[in-house]
């Protein structure tokens, strides 16, 4: 069991931690408590300025917790005014949950990933500073009044949008997952990464706000007798495209402007982005200027280069945009260390790209039992939905993993049946049961469990 | 169709809003003053786009011998001569043969143990070849092609995988011949289940809750060796909560920001007196997280040529050089060709002076 540092409670003293056929024997659990902690636990405290307290925390509190006994500059001072920031930032204790590269995945910053710090996120909705980032030749912060937005093709009325145009037209709001093809997919052949922000980072959850890209294209007159698909098309040196069938466009892809109650970040694709939900994000083209309705597929770059699925008889699957049901724990999750035995709510993340999540169930012991978790609401299509469930650790080895049924039926799969029909190079949709360890030291790590 | 529901509602909700029945006129668009249509020069302008059955592709020209002129100049330092780098990005050519070209399979792609895949092995469509360069090459000036470059450019790409003669010149009119000779021309399947919400999925798991069939074999994990590769991940997280993240900083050094530490000794609270606290203390100026920012770090490397000069033999060039510091800063903010090779420097028209300064003083100073 290592020892951290858990401000705010008191310390048991060791006898609580001994076994009983330990009792009898102090001196070998103080033994054992050593060998088990002094290579994490000392450091993290160490680097946590908390060295002080790992003798004394033994021993009893005294007269109490001196965070309580002794009131604190806050408590007894005045506090910042008001617009001290103009725009909020996190607090300073939050400054470890960034947006992170996994380094060597790519060569170059400017096509890269960046990926969101899910353990840290709660709820539904991710923060907009925290979405992932993945661009494909560098972004750009695009002076809103000059960005100009066209429909094209088979329309009658072929026309140009200025974000005057776009924002006066009727909007809606809703809650999407956006989720990059490759996620996880360094997981494919083997453990690769260490936490769930490399893992399964390149997703995150907003509510967009912007125009049905039906409304826009009726407004242009679509030719519905021969349009089969549209593509889309953005402004920046990429111009990335891709094709999206027509009833995909005409069922609930946006045109958005709006994410989080606010205009998307740049690094989102302000001031326009389309949304295609439950399709992977490179669909959801950024700085987009350019819709073009067509009876044909484009076999872009991105669907015929790149975005193609590696079979193991050499073929490769094109056009595979449905982000598959999948969920992942993110509390406790890999590279962190349990406090100490006791109680956990085991809590994580499930979405589906065909529909709602119906079920969520939980395993401690690597897949052989489960229970069904606790749904939080809002449980919207095509979204994050929050699972939770209690679990009281008793200090041994356990293995813990999701699994989500969608409200199709789909039920997401291990990662050897997932191997077993697709091998082990596709790069794209791994959508796999996750498994951690916890180990008897409370360490939680990445494994792959058949 | 669903399409229409959904519009005469929106069209409802917004007659209702608004309750003038002019808007609910026939054969007229409901939104009467937005867009407008776009003109046939706008069109042209942006309308790039280049489809298998070669929709949209100008017409012109490019030989196998202008293409490597213009591969040499543009496209070699991030690619290699022959498309075969991998320095910055996956490679163009190679791992193809001749018999591929006649099946159209690359046998490669079946074999477990191939190390790579390049882009000729992959792709199927020439016209993604055209379509691709045209709009996002070279990587640092897109859409500065001419069309014939463009020509030229798939022509010597096609060359490097033995599809088309040192002496070809692809043109739109033989290009449907030459997509016969793709050599995976016929290796995409669109037969799966993650296009059309109405396919079948192709692996669905088991909902067993008991007992349920498990090896309980961990074949992989993450080794030792790795557990530093992502940084301190104790940096990563936040310092309450369930659970910590685990140190793997050096042992030797463990370092941590000790400002997080959810301890009150460390809140630098205002004082009673002090009505208009100081904002967080500004670190000086990160030029290292600049020169990645304004992306320098795509073009130069410490020690090797890439695009761009190494900072190394950037700042050997200079060195004792009094006026180098004012001499880089302008070639920074404005850009420049000539100095080390062909391929020019984009400017840098965003970056205030102080930056332009620092960034130059950081590059003579061997880029630390």
């Amino acid at each position: 069991m290592p020892e951290v540092n858990k401000s705010g409670r008191l310390i048991k003293a060791p006898e609580h931690f001994l076994a009983k056929e330990d009792i009898k024997s102090p001196e070998l659990m103080r033994r054992k408590f050593l060998t088990a902690s002094v290579s994490t636990a000392a450091a993290s405290m160490a680097a946590l300025g908390l060295g002080s307290r790992s003798s004394a925390s033994f021993a009893s509190v005294g007269a109490g917790d001196p965070n309580i006994l002794n009131l604190p500059a806050h408590t007894t001072g005045l506090g910042l005014p008001v617009a001290a920031n103009g725009y909020g930032m996190p607090s300073q204790y939050e400054q470890g949950l960034q947006r992170r590269e996994s380094p060597g995945l790519t060569r170059v910053s400017a096509a890269s990933v960046a990926f969101t710090p899910l353990q840290g996120t709660f709820g539904i909705i991710t923060p907009s500073g925290l979405h992932f980032e993945r661009h494909h030749q560098g972004w750009w912060d695009i002076d809103p009044s000059k960005h100009r937005f066209m429909v094209n093709g088979l329309v009658k009325n072929p026309k140009v949008y200025t974000m005057d145009d776009l924002m006066r037209l009727p909007s809606v709001s809703r809650i999407h997952f956006i989720e990059c093809g490759a996620n996880t997919a360094m997981e494919w052949g083997n453990v690769a990464v260490p936490t769930v922000q490399y893992t399964h980072g390149m997703v995150s959850c907003s509510e967009f706000t912007g125009v049905p890209l039906s409304v826009i294209l009726e407004d242009c007159g679509i030719d519905m007798k021969q349009a089969r698909y549209i593509l889309a098309e953005g402004a920046d040196g990429s111009s990335m495209t891709r094709t999206i069938p027509l009833d995909r466009a005409l069922d609930d892809t946006l045109v958005v402007y709006g994410m989080n109650g606010e205009m998307l970040r740049p690094e989102n694709g302000y001031p326009l982005r389309l949304v295609v939900p439950g399709i992977q994000g490179v669909s959801w083209v950024k700085w987009l200027r350019r819709i073009e309705v067509g009876d044909e597929k484009w076999a872009t770059k991105d669907e015929a280069i790149h975005y193609i699925d590696l079979m193991p008889d050499g073929m490769h699957r094109q056009y595979t945009g449905i982000q598959e049901a999948k969920s992942v724990i993110t509390t406790p999750s890999g590279g962190q260390t349990l406090l100490d035995k006791g109680f956990y709510n085991i809590s994580g993340l499930a979405w589906s790209g065909r529909g709602s999540v119906k079920r969520v169930d939980v395993s401690a012991d690597g897949g052989r039992n489960w229970r069904t978790a606790r749904l939080e609401g809002p449980i919207l299509p095509k979204a994050f939905t929050r699972f939770n469930i209690d679990w009281v650790w008793d200090g041994s080895p356990a293995i813990l993993q999701s699994r989500v049924q969608d409200d199709t039926g789909y039920v997401q799969p291990k990662i050897n049946e997932l191997r077993a029909v697709r091998g082990t190079r596709s790069i794209y949709h791994q959508n796999a049961i996750q498994s951690w360890r916890v180990s008897d030291t409370g360490e939680v790590s990445n494994v792959q469990i058949y | 169709m669903s399409r229409f529901t959904k519009f005469a509602r929106l069209a409802a909700l917004s007659v209702a809003l608004v309750g003038t029945s002019a808007w609910a006129q026939s054969n007229k668009s409901l939104f009467v003053g937005i867009g407008r249509t776009a003109t046939p020069a706008e069109i042209k302008a942006w309308d790039i786009d280049v489809r298998p059955d070669f929709k949209g592709l100008p017409a012109g020209s490019g030989s196998v011998a202008k293409g490597q002129e213009v591969w040499e100049a543009k496209c070699a330092s991030c690619h290699g001569v022959f498309g075969e780098s991998t320095e910055v990005f996956t490679p163009i050519a190679g791992g193809t043969t001749k018999q591929d070209i006649e099946t159209g399979r690359v046998a490669n792609l079946a074999r477990q143990d191939f190390p790579q895949r390049t882009t000729l092995m992959k792709v199927a469509t020439v016209s993604t070849l055209w379509d691709y360069i045209n709009r996002a090459m070279p990587w640092t000036n897109p859409k500065t092609l001419t069309v014939e470059e463009v020509y030229a450019t798939v022509a010597f790409i096609l060359n490097l995988g033995d599809i088309v003669d040192d002496d070809f010149v692809l043109s739109d009119k033989n290009i449907a011949d030459v997509q016969k000779r793709m050599p995976n021309r016929n290796g995409m399947t669109q037969n799966h289940g993650l296009w059309d919400l109405k396919d079948k999925p192709d692996v669905v798991g088991t909902l067993c809750m008991r007992d349920c069939p498990t090896e309980m074999r961990i074949t992989s994990f993450l080794p030792e060796s790795a557990r530093d590769a992502h940084g301190n991940l104790m940096d990563q997280h936040r310092p309450i909560g369930p659970a910590r993240a685990i140190d793997t900083s050096p042992k030797t050094t463990p370092v941590g920001p000790a400002s997080a530490a959810p301890s009150t000794t460390v809140v630098a609270a205002a004082s009673a007196t002090t009505a208009a606290p100081a904002p967080a203390p500004k670190a000086g100026l990160d030029v290292a997280g600049l020169a990645k920012k304004s992306n320098c770090l795509v073009c130069h490397l410490p020690a090797a040529k890439a695009v761009g000069p190494s900072w190394a033999d950037i700042a050997a060039k200079y060195k004792g050089d009094k006026s180098a510091v004012s001499l880089l800063a302008g070639k920074i903010k404005n850009g420049g060709a000539g100095n080390w090779g062909a391929v020019p420097m984009p400017p840098h028209p965003g970056l205030k002076d102080n930056e332009l300064t620092a960034l130059a003083q950081w590059v003579l100073d061997g880029a630390k």
